[in-house]
């Protein structure tokens, strides 16, 4: 049976892995490459590498991660933030990557999706979108740059052009709930989800165990991400998975 | 001992190359048909469409150096479209001919009306547990219901007496196969974790002749 996905997300800055990182027995605890090893032998389905500053000179050094986590790491990853260009996407997986997430950048010119979808092959592109609940109703706004310009654009909308122009999988964040650990934004990972027929990737809200299995069962997610619950070792993702065996969710447990 | 990854212009070959270095291969990654053809080994990879790899492969001049491995019984794996090339033909945009290794027919998933697909999405994507011919020498050493990584969207519908592995998809799927020294994988070893990493170690131990 195909299993549901748990992917811990590494945040990097200028090579290193940021946010509360307190990784015992690790020589390195912002080495993204140990991280991405330690995750592995944990059970992680999927790795997602963000590069949080995506500036010009930090760029250089996300190809370098990129390039030693494969070398080191056999399952599946993908390499996201500030790429906006067909020869970066092509380089970062030549590298190694399996798969490249595109955020404000799809949003501002949308004919990415497409071009790297017919250039690579849908598998390889993620659109990541940020969404915030437009208050007092029952819809939600796509967010861009980080999530600082409401775009106005609606969620469902954007997801299901994403989809029809060719991506992959959508990663789904709603920054009403990242951060808070109060669970993943089950309404509207549910309508993506319904609304699409790609995988989606629940992110954002993630504190307790059972937010994951409801991420995968209410809010019909193939998969759910979380960052600073595995980075500051408040669970790991092997517990995760026995929790979501033992209550009937198939996942893929080593 | 080397291990030939062949490269017509189709996929990341640096992955698989990466994965067999890590458990002690020599691998190189070639266009060359004579330096294919010196190898002691042949790894045939593949992404995307049928059709354009199918064109990619027959152009580079690759194919002679393949079909004299295989035919010396040199071990040769096909990985996901690989494997898929090594089959009779395939339907993906339109009707085309592959190496006819395999006596079967590549078909969308979706092919198969008598499924209720509207509750499964293609590309069928992410880890899935096959199961196992305990014969095929690819697979010594794995756990009885070993999870992989698959990406596709086309397949060899049911088991064949060929068939290495199956696997479950909305119906049953071959997830693998075996004659001889000849292999091929719908999913990726390279990316299926430490169960991948044993798949290969044997690829490496059966052109070693350590195993069979």
């Amino acid at each position: 049976m195909l299993t549901k996905r748990i992917i811990p997300c590494l945040d990097i800055k200028d090579g290193r892995v940021v946010k509360g990182v307190n990784f015992v027995g690790i020589r390195d605890a912002g080495d993204p490459v140990e991280a991405a090893v330690m995750y592995n032998e944990a059970g992680a389905d999927e790795l997602v590498l963000l590069d949080i500053l995506a500036s010009h000179e930090g760029r250089k050094t996300i190809f370098d991660v990129v390039s030693s986590v494969a070398e080191q790491v056999f399952i599946p990853f993908t390499v996201g933030g500030g790429i906006s260009s067909l020869d970066t996407m092509k380089e970062l997986l030549r590298l190694g990557a399996d798969k490249i997430s595109v955020n404000s950048p799809a949003v501002r010119d949308p004919s990415i999706i497409s071009r790297a979808a017919d250039k690579f092959g849908s598998q390889c592109v993620v659109v990541a979108m940020d969404v915030r609940r437009v208050e007092g109703t029952d819809d939600w706004s796509v967010f861009v740059n980080g999530g600082r310009v409401d775009t106005g654009m609606d969620a469902v909308r954007w997801a299901v052009r994403a989809a029809e122009l060719g991506a992959g999988e959508i990663l789904l964040t709603s920054m009403n709930t990242d951060g808070a650990q109060t669970g993943y934004d089950i309404p509207i990972t549910r309508k993506i989800a319904d609304a699409v027929p790609i995988p989606i990737i629940a992110s954002g809200g993630a504190g307790k165990l059972r937010h994951f299995a409801e991420a995968l069962t209410d809010g019909r997610a193939d998969a759910a991400l979380a960052a600073s619950l595995f980075h500051d070792k408040v669970m790991t993702v092997r517990q995760v998975k026995e929790y979501l065996s033992q209550n009937n969710i198939p996942v893929r447990i080593l | 001992m080397k291990i030939a990854i062949l490269d017509y212009d189709v996929g990341n070959l640096r992955s698989v190359s990466k994965a067999l270095e890590y458990v002690g291969a020599r691998t190189v990654i070639t266009k060359n048909p004579d330096e294919a053809s010196a190898a002691d080994a042949l790894i045939l990879p593949g992404v995307g469409a049928f059709r354009d790899a199918c064109e990619s492969f027959r152009q580079s001049g690759l194919e002679p150096a393949l079909r004299c491995a295989v035919g010396a019984g040199k071990p040769v794996l096909g990985i996901c479209l690989g494997m898929q090339l090594l089959m009779k033909d395939s339907t993906e945009h339109g009707l085309h001919e592959g190496l006819c290794l395999f006596p079967a027919s590549i078909t969308r998933f979706t092919e198969n009306s008598a499924v209720d697909w509207s509750a499964l999405k293609i590309p069928h994507m992410g880890w899935n547990s096959i199961k196992l011919n305990p014969k095929c020498p690819l697979f010594n050493g794995l756990p009885d219901v070993p999870f992989v990584y698959f990406v596709h969207s086309f397949c060899v519908k049911g088991a064949h007496e060929w068939s290495a592995a199956t696997c479950e998809y909305g119906e049953e799927f071959t997830a693998a196969v075996w004659r001889g020294n000849l292999f091929g994988t719908q999913f990726h070893p390279e990316k299926s974790g430490e169960v991948g990493l044993q798949i290969l170690r044997n690829f490496i131990a059966i052109s070693e002749g350590r195993l069979c």
